[in-house]
């Protein structure tokens, strides 16, 4: 039987039917979870998707961070979950504190919508385990807030605790710290996505969704899925969920 | 019970990237103003609270503003009382 993944549904996602297609193509079945609603219907996993929940009003991911949905999000989480976050939905995540950090306005204050290149830092984790390696993957960045912002001491602590997931990268694969094309937004140490302290909660900006099949141009983001869904199988089978665990 | 207005002026904290104050910094020249620096763009929420009186008001505006108007990684906030109303 297919591992029931949510994907969770704010007013003003524009996502979740990618993410819905890119699950099922991984051999999940997805469950759309309605943010009204406090039930996370038994799903082994969690997606919360791109797009602008509630309008992306006062901040990306606030107003969302207080719907019913999320609440039962946080517990989930905290109960080891397995819970991605992609473009608002690491917005969203932030904002609810699930993962460290904040998104600010791209350095150059525009919507930018185009590729990137992404390398993992590990490829232990319930959202890298089954990538061949650490190789650049190309997919779309499609935000206007994505620049990673976190003090120098939370920064220190995810380098030393293995929270960067992934980084923007040239496409050599070096690190784009400063390279203004191939980390856009301007995001701190080039992080392009993070890992929660216990490992089960990861969130990046770029969007493996609309990189997970060859008429979309790439299919490098479809290890990304893959291994959320590999991840949420086993933890259903084992009754606990596979973390990666930081530190 | 009693009506308190108040605002919440909600600004980048120091040393955290404002590329809006900078795109304001850029303009000036445009408008032959010289001797402007350190622009910050932040945000004004003006609210009005019912409660028991002006302290039960603030403290209600303070956990709006710590949990909500503001976000204390990247931003701060200034509550000040106004008059008048909606």
């Amino acid at each position: 039987m297919p591992v029931r993944i949510g994907v969770v549904v704010f007013p003003g996602s524009n996502c979740d039917r990618d993410t819905v297609h890119a699950l099922s193509l991984a051999g999940a079945e997805p469950v759309e979870l309605w943010h009204e609603h406090v039930s996370l219907d038994g799903v082994s996993a969690v997606v919360l998707p791109g797009g602008f929940a509630y309008g992306d009003y006062l901040r990306a991911g606030v107003i969302a961070r207080f719907s019913p949905v999320m609440r039962s999000v946080a517990a989930f989480a905290g109960e080891g979950g397995l819970v991605l976050g992609i473009c608002n939905g690491f917005q969203v995540l932030a904002e609810a504190g699930l993962v460290p950090g904040a998104l600010l306005r791209n350095r150059d204050l525009r919507f930018l919508g185009r590729d990137v290149r992404i390398a993992p830092e590990r490829l232990d984790t319930p959202f890298t385990h089954a990538l061949a390696g650490t190789d650049p993957l190309r997919m779309p960045i499609a935000h206007g807030e994505g620049c990673y912002f976190a003090d120098d001491t939370t920064l220190d602590a995810l380098e030393t605790s293995g929270g960067v997931l992934f980084r923007y990268v040239d496409e050599g694969g070096g690190r784009a710290d400063d390279d203004r094309r191939a980390n856009p937004n301007g995001s701190l140490r080039a992080i392009a996505g993070v890992l929660n302290e216990h490992g089960n909660v990861g969130a990046l900006m770029p969007h493996p969704e609309r990189a997970s099949e060859g008429i979309l141009g790439s299919t490098d983001g479809a290890g990304i899925v893959r291994s959320l869904v590999e991840s949420a199988a086993r933890a259903t089978t084992e009754a606990r969920p596979l973390v990666g665990a930081r530190g | 019970m009693s009506v308190h207005r108040f605002a919440v002026n909600v600004t980048p904290k120091p040393g955290i990237l404002d590329p809006q104050g900078r795109a304001v910094e850029g303009s000036l020249d445009h408008l032959g103003i010289s001797g402007v620096s350190a622009v910050r763009v932040g945000r004004r929420v003006e609210l009005t609270v019912d409660a028991a009186d002006e302290k039960a008001a603030r403290a209600i505006v303070e956990r709006l503003a710590a949990e909500l108007l503001a976000n204390p990684l990247i931003e701060a906030y200034a509550i000040e009382p106004i008059g008048g109303v909606a």
